[in-house]
């Protein structure tokens, strides 16, 4: 049956196709033109990064010593921490506050906070890259109010054109671009509807 | 109720004060944020439509090619990959599917094409339960209802009707704040995520070049959908090929600001496959469900223009008739001018019963303006008007010609006509004794009768000595 679909559509399109004396062209373009007018290529690409990231209603923070201090502002004390930087996280996080490094489905609202690493950032837009190989759980990055996406500053890219000839092979990328929110109901907007209601972005090293 | 002479200016008179608002205010808002990022982000927008409109011109041209190198880019990505010549083959395969894994729980996100083929409806009638996650479908869902916009679903809903539906579903006591409503669909939603089996997205973009699919979504329901679940199956339209990565430059950026006026959705989802062997959550299995439903017939139409459209709703927004009309005035599921072009041509035989909406327009080329891919709906609509003409499709509402015509061929008449018409200044509309006239009337004001006042004024001019030398001597 599936097959059967197959050609039926694909002779449609070639039979639709066929009277067509001229196609239209690829065109050939320059996507420099697609760049925003408020990036500064020689910008430092952390500070230019932070600014986008603000506007998104997203908190970057310069260092882990930081990060102590907005959890606790954030009354987030328990929560998730990928398993591959917990080492350098537990350092800077005081006694009080916890996490597992391991994602456990039934405390998926008992997590106040997630931490994983990021596989970068973009400055143009303001958004934190992550992907299959280098973010440990999809859930710890989602499920908590708070995430924190650690990214190194090797890491940290310019422009959504370098983005995207960064995507590689990973099956999985995504592009964060602030807490997750909505307008739907009367064009109100509100953070936090399936996804963190707080987006922190933690530069390493 | 008055009857009009068409069914969406019916539609639109019996629209509460409430709705209208609704509609207008939110669509007046977007249209404003869309011009506002376009222009302060770049130098050339409209230069970007016109190539991100030729880009997809190209791809709808020779889907001959694409369609295959997707599929084969897809496979080797390890996805498997359907094709489904109409919605009941589709909602068959997305019920075969899920039958095959032994699941009997679905959460899916919001896609054009799912509501195009009912499949939600076709899911619960075989015993399945599929779950709307984004905020605005939730509500759609729970209400019984029906999108009336493409981004925006709820846009002809206020937070109190919102309030009472929850208050109803048991989700808590009557609480209309936006956030509250926002937290307590969270609460509720993710332990759906977590009893899922399936998750079912769309597709905004796939490219040719690496078989990635491109998702995007301001809520991170798509990506929770893709967190708990075991399979993921994605329907996905024909015409939504773009044939390299980084053409996204230009679709990415035009559609999250045409669509709302961000830079880009909060969460831009690339997914070449399942999930990664290291990855703990995430789908074991994806499948691709490619859906002709009469777009093949569209692209052997004069429309297939219409084909390049991205979804973004920004001429529903600008439009003077839906922000009037709404949604659900165009008795389909894509509304405003793109539905009023893609709503005739989809509904294959019974195009005369749509065939009054490419009417609804005045033409004024607004949408043609927004469009991210620069589609020329106005030309498209004229093209269907004319169709409806060729097809001999009755034209409900269009005042007799035959007494004009009559009227035209004859001066004298023609004359008397004009000098008794005066009297329409005078009569009450009501009180002339024709039903189309009265039907006509009932929506509008008529102006001064000015009948006559040409003729007058041509005499009068040709009298003067300089005119009577001939119109051609002006050169002295």
């Amino acid at each position: 049956m599936h097959t059967e679909d197959r050609q039926k559509i694909l002779g449609a399109v070639r039979s639709a196709l066929a009277p067509l004396k001229n196609r239209a062209a690829y065109p050939e373009y320059d996507p420099v033109f697609a760049l925003s007018k408020s990036y500064q290529p020689g910008a430092e690409r952390w500070e230019a990064f932070g600014t986008e990231f603000r506007k998104v209603h997203g908190i970057p923070l310069d260092h882990p010593s930081a990060l102590a201090e907005e959890l606790i502002g954030q009354k987030a004390l328990f929560g998730y921490c990928d398993p591959q930087i917990a080492e350098i996280i537990r350092k800077v996080l005081p006694g009080d506050i916890s996490f597992e490094t391991e994602f456990d489905r039934a405390k998926v609202d008992v997590y106040q906070f997630g931490i994983t690493r990021a596989a970068g950032a973009i400055a143009e837009t303001g958004s934190v890259i992550l992907n299959e190989r280098t973010s440990a759980s999809r859930f710890g990055a989602l499920a908590p109010w708070v995430h924190v996406a650690c990214v190194s500053s090797r890491d940290l890219l310019g422009t959504v054109a370098e983005g995207l000839e960064k995507l590689g092979d990973d099956p999985n990328i995504i592009w964060v671009t602030g807490p997750s929110k909505t307008a739907d109901i009367e064009g109100v907007l509100v953070e936090g509807v399936h996804g963190p209601g707080i987006q922190i972005c933690l530069l390493m090293d | 109720m008055i009857d009009s002479v068409q069914k969406i200016d019916n539609f639109a008179q019996d629209l509460t004060d409430e709705v209208r608002h609704s509609v207008h205010n939110a669509s007046a808002l977007k249209t404003k944020s869309r011009v506002d990022s376009l222009w302060r982000d770049f130098e050339d927008p409209d230069r970007m439509r016109k190539i991100a409109g030729d880009i997809k011109q190209h791809v709808v041209e020779n889907l001959d090619t694409y369609l295959p190198k997707v599929e084969e880019k897809l496979t080797s990505n390890g996805v498997h990959v359907h094709w489904a010549s109409d919605g009941e083959t589709a909602c068959r395969m997305v019920l075969d599917l899920m039958e095959k894994i032994g699941a009997t729980k679905m959460v899916k996100t919001k896609t054009m094409v799912s509501e195009e083929i009912e499949l939600v409806k076709y899911l619960e009638a075989h015993g399945k339960e599929a779950v709307e996650t984004d905020l605005g479908e939730y509500i759609v869902q729970i209400d019984h209802d029906h999108p009336s916009h493409i981004v925006t679903p709820i846009i002809h809903k206020n937070r109190r009707q919102v309030a009472r539906s929850f208050e109803r579903e048991g989700l808590g006591d009557y609480n209309d704040d936006p956030q509250v409503i926002t937290a307590r669909a969270r609460k509720f939603l993710r332990q759906k995520y977590l009893t899922a089996d399936v998750g079912l997205t769309g597709a905004n973009f796939i490219s040719a070049e690496s078989g990635r699919l491109v998702l995007v979504t301001n809520e991170g329901n798509s990506r929770f959908s893709l967190a708990a679940t075991r399979m993921h199956i994605a329907l996905v339209g024909i015409e939504k090929i773009i044939p390299r990565d980084r053409d996204l430059v230009l679709f990415l950026n035009l559609l999250a600001r045409s669509a709302t006026g961000q830079k880009l959705t909060v969460y831009t989802e690339f997914i070449s496959g399942p999930k990664g062997p290291r990855q703990p959550e995430g789908p074991e299995e994806m499948h691709v469900i490619f859906l002709d439903n009469r777009r093949t017939e569209v692209l052997d139409s004069r429309c297939r223009e219409i084909l390049r459209c991205i979804r973004c709703g920004a001429c529903l927004n600008v439009c003077p008739v839906y922000r009037q009309a709404s949604g659900h005035g165009y008795r389909s599921v894509y509304p405003g001018p793109v539905g009023a072009v893609l709503s005739p041509l989809l509904a294959g035989k019974d195009f005369p019963e749509m065939a009054d909406l490419p009417k609804a327009s005045s033409l004024c080329g607004a949408c043609n303006e927004v469009c991210p891919v620069n589609i020329p709906i106005p030309d498209l609509l004229l093209k269907l008007r004319d169709k409806a003409k060729q097809e001999h499709v009755a034209s409900p509402g269009s005042p007799p010609m035959a007494p004009w015509a009559i009227m035209a061929s004859q001066p004298m008449l023609w004359k008397t006509a004009l000098t008794a018409g005066k009297a329409l200044d005078y009569i009450p509309p009501e009180l002339v004794p024709v039903p189309e006239f009265q039907r006509w009337n009932s929506a509008r004001i008529l102006p001064e009768w000015r009948g006559g006042e040409f003729r007058k004024w041509f005499r009068s001019r040709r009298r003067r000595p300089e005119d009577e030398k001939g119109a051609c001597d002006h050169a002295h």
